[in-house]
């Protein structure tokens, strides 16, 4: 049935996507265990639409992966990632190391050689982080406790990994050419110093190169030219890592932490987030569809015994690494849980293992058909802490998460940095709130960064940068750009995607106020009637006026001037009804001015005690 | 603290939300000039918006023997803005409490006008109270600051006074009070005990303002 024809496999892929994803998502699901279904009805164990070319697209799908750990640095500013320092080294190093020696243990009991438990007890431990993280990210559960400490895990794994494949080939009863050497041609010490290298040129091109380049593509306000240079930023690193022998994911989630520091850091979030998700949906579909269901089928029960096994094992033991660690019993489970399932880097690993003679064929087969097998279970296991057991300590965790600082995401975000929204910006960071701020010409930042401002490019009115700046979480939206056209674009777009988030606008002129009034924006500031009536505020002073007077006026002034606003906006935007209404709405405040003027009299002059004085004069 | 013989510092707190309306208190301030040794501070002209710069109000404060509180009498109480420099530059550790002491030994005068009579101002009057009850808070205030309050200097009945020679005698009582204050020919010790500044003065003849004397000012002494 498979066709050679690439539209025919796209529209297979898109087709079994559409239809099962958001049927999956509404069950309560998750999108994860969709793709994965997805992948077993059109693989070769279901409608046989995809075949053996299903691996290639696993292999092309990785990339997701790739962009997904590029992503995850943007999202790590690198002294973020020094705090996590703890978790990373301390729960991943000990979650590595009991499992190495649990397991291998179990294998020699099993009557496996020690090269054969050693590789076994290395690798299936490894858990998913396109898994871990997608679910996580999903269920908006990654800022917690065990969310992190997840990903802390995962982070190390992904180090791990490195090692792993070095080491493999050494467990060989007859060893083969070292991998890496093979790709390179080179000798060990040329090898490690390539690699240093390669690490190097990435920390130090993501932070001096990178830059100027991006502010260079930027300023061409080309849009696609933005994306093409993401792409190809992510595609060269790839390109670079496998070639010194490196993960790709490890040298782009380097290069994420280094750019997670620039200003282009929410607009390469944005720019590169759809390729990912696609790309990684496209993985989950061709693990779902590479499932041996032949080899389940030969021996279902000593499969499905280690897949249980396995799952309570890796479970058991996290749990109680997450207790060690003080993450309180509901949160160690939410870290068990979104760990359990096997890692894709698995599959590699295995068919490396066996290329190197450290696992015999079958075995290895067996292995994989466990781990990808977990990983369709893994999704269960999330829905089981969702329904079962997060209700349990419903009130524990919600003490834990008041605690939980939000590290990434600033409540504020101002869009837009010029002379308005500076003002705004510096008040509330005199105040001790956090910002993010974000603005589209590139001249502009580079001239706030010198003076030390931490702004992030991108055109503030497009929905998907408000997302990577963090709108969703956010609390307030400071729109203060400069074009009235966009302002309420913006307000539109942000009402709809975030209803929770409270709009700030700047109103260019009275007629966009009316704009801004008419779609009840939260805050409507005039941009230049609170100085100009401030200059009147002098003038009135140099006139002779005595300044709380003035001051007072000033404010009646306002008052009535913004009560006007409203009411006016109220009305059919007839120039005529409009220009009669203004005159007798100016005529109005006159006359309160001048009966202000006279109450201030008698409050004065006559005062309280005007009762008592003429009480006294009868 | 000042030198022997040197003229007292006075500052006067001055509070007036609608000056330009005002007819007494406009020419009580214009009668004390500004001199080396008299400084007007206008409140409501500095802070229209209220917003008190408390470092450089203490400052004045130290560079002051005598604070004078000058405003009209308002709900029997000092205008709004009078209120708000008490709360925020009278601070704990400063005016009062631990360490509190920048201002003691200093001495505090209310200057008020008020509408009503002063036979308004008494158990069988409209007001019930005497000025002198009504302001003890401003009394307790410069005590617990360890400051001496000093007997008010009132003008009573502002509503009446029409007459331009009577505003006029009542200009000269403040004139002339304000100077004595400055040069230190008041008997600190004698001035207590009478009710306000101004008998002080009558009955010493630096001034011959019968305005406030309708009645005997013996009765006054307490």
């Amino acid at each position: 049935m498979s066709n050679e024809n690439l539209f025919f496999q796209a529209f297979v892929y898109l087709t079994a996507a559409v239809i099962t994803v958001p049927i999956s998502k509404r069950l309560g699901l998750g999108s994860v265990l969709g793709y994965l279904i997805a992948g077993v009805i059109i693989g070769p164990f279901g409608l046989r639409l995809v075949g053996q070319e299903g691996q290639d697209v696993m292999r092309f799908a990785e990339f997701g992966v790739v962009m997904m750990l590029f992503l995850v640095g943007l999202q790590l500013q690198p002294d973020l990632l020094w705090r996590m320092r703890m978790p990373i080294v301390g729960l991943g190093g000990l979650q590595m190391i009991a499992n190495v020696v649990l397991l291998s243990g179990v294998g020699l009991l099993l009557g496996l050689s020690w090269q054969t438990a050693l590789a076994i007890s290395l690798i299936l431990p490894l858990s998913s982080t396109a898994i871990g993280v997608q679910t996580l990210t999903e269920r908006g559960l990654m800022r917690t406790p065990g969310g992190q400490s997840a990903f802390s895990v995962l982070l190390f794994q992904a180090v791990a990994v490195i090692p792993i494949l070095a080491l493999l080939p050494l467990l060989a009863a007859n060893p083969a050419v070292d991998q890496a050497a093979a790709q390179t041609g080179l000798a060990g010490w040329q090898q490690t110093l390539l690699v240093i290298t390669t690490v190097a040129g990435i920390v130090v091109g993501g932070r001096f190169l990178m830059r100027p380049v991006f502010r260079f593509i930027a300023a061409t306000r080309l849009r696609e030219i933005f994306t093409a240079t993401a792409l190809l930023l992510v595609v060269g690193i790839t390109l670079a890592m496998q070639a010194v022998g490196l993960s790709p994911a490890l040298g782009t989630f380097v290069a994420g932490v280094v750019l997670a520091e620039s200003e282009y850091r929410h607009e390469l979030m944005s720019t590169i987030e759809p390729f990912q998700s696609l790309l990684l949906g496209l993985f989950f579909l061709s693990v779902g569809a590479s499932i041996d269901f032949n080899l389940v089928l030969g021996q279902p029960l000593l499969i499905v015994g280690l897949i249980i096994g396995v799952s309570i094992f890796k479970s058991g033991l996290l749990i109680g690494l997450g207790t060690l660690f003080k993450l309180g019993l509901s949160q160690s489970i939410l870290f068990a849980f979104a760990l359990v399932q096997g890692d894709e880097f698995a599959f590699v690993l295995f068919s490396f293992a066996a290329q190197s003679n450290v696992l015999s064929e079958n075995l290895a087969g067996i292995l994989v058909a466990v781990v990808a097998l977990s990983m369709l279970l893994s999704p269960l296991f999330m829905i089981a802490y969702d329904r079962l057991i997060e209700p349990r300590f419903a009130t524990a965790s919600d003490e834990r998460e008041a605690d939980e600082i939000d590290d990434n995401e600033n409540p504020v975000i101002i869009a837009g940095f010029g002379r308005f929204g500076q003002i705004v910006g510096r008040l509330l960071l005199a105040n001790g709130c956090s910002i993010t701020v974000l603005e589209h010409n590139p001249a502009q930042i580079e001239l706030l960064r010198r003076f030390g401002w931490k702004v992030f490019y991108g055109d503030a009115s497009r929905i998907d940068l408000l997302y990577a700046a963090g709108a969703d979480q956010a609390k307030l939206l400071v729109i203060a750009i400069d074009d009235s056209e966009k302002i309420l674009e913006m307000v539109d777009l942000a009402r709809k995607h975030f209803p929770g988030l409270k709009l700030l606008a700047r109103a260019i002129d009275r007629r966009h106020a009316y704009e801004l009034i008419r779609r009840e924006v939260d805050v409507i500031q005039r941009e230049t009637f609170s100085s100009a009536l401030d200059m009147g505020v002098e003038a009135l002073k140099l006139l002779g006026v005595r300044s709380y007077r003035a001051h007072r006026a000033a404010q009646t002034f306002r008052h009535h001037d913004e009560e006007a606003l409203h009411d006016m906006a109220a009305m059919a935007e007839d120039d005529s009804a409009l220009m009669a209404r203004s005159r007798q709405l100016s005529e109005d405040l006159e006359q309160i001015l001048q009966s202000d003027e006279r109450e201030m009299d008698h409050e004065v002059d006559r005062a309280w005690d005007l009762l008592a004085q003429q009480q006294e004069s009868q | 603290m000042k030198a022997m013989g040197q003229p007292n510092r006075i500052l006067i707190l001055f509070a007036h939300p609608a000056l330009e309306k005002s007819r007494i208190n406009r020419q009580l301030i214009r009668a004390v000039r500004e001199t080396d040794s008299i400084t007007i501070h206008d409140l409501y002209e500095h802070y229209p918006n209220f917003h008190i710069n408390v470092k450089w109000e203490q400052e004045l404060l130290l560079a002051h023997d005598i604070i004078v509180f000058q405003h009209p009498f308002y709900w029997y109480s000092s205008p709004a803005i009078l209120k708000e420099w008490q709360d925020l530059v009278l601070e704990y550790g400063f005016a009062y409490g631990h360490n509190g002491t920048a201002l003691q030994g200093k001495k505090v005068l209310s200057a008020i006008t008020t509408g009503g009579s002063k036979q308004a101002y008494c158990r069988q009057g409209h007001n019930y109270f005497t000025v002198r009850e009504l302001l003890t808070p401003f009394e307790q205030t410069a005590r617990l600051c360890g400051m001496e309050y000093l007997p008010p200097f009132v003008i009573h009945g502002t509503h009446q006074l029409r007459e331009a020679d009577q505003i006029a005698l009542c200009v000269e009582e403040y004139r002339t009070a304000i100077a004595a204050l400055r040069d230190d020919v008041v008997d600190w010790q004698q001035l207590p005990q009478h009710l306000y500044l101004n008998h002080y003065l009558y009955a010493n003849k630096l001034t011959n303002n019968p305005v406030n004397h309708s009645v005997e000012p013996s009765l006054h002494v307490q």
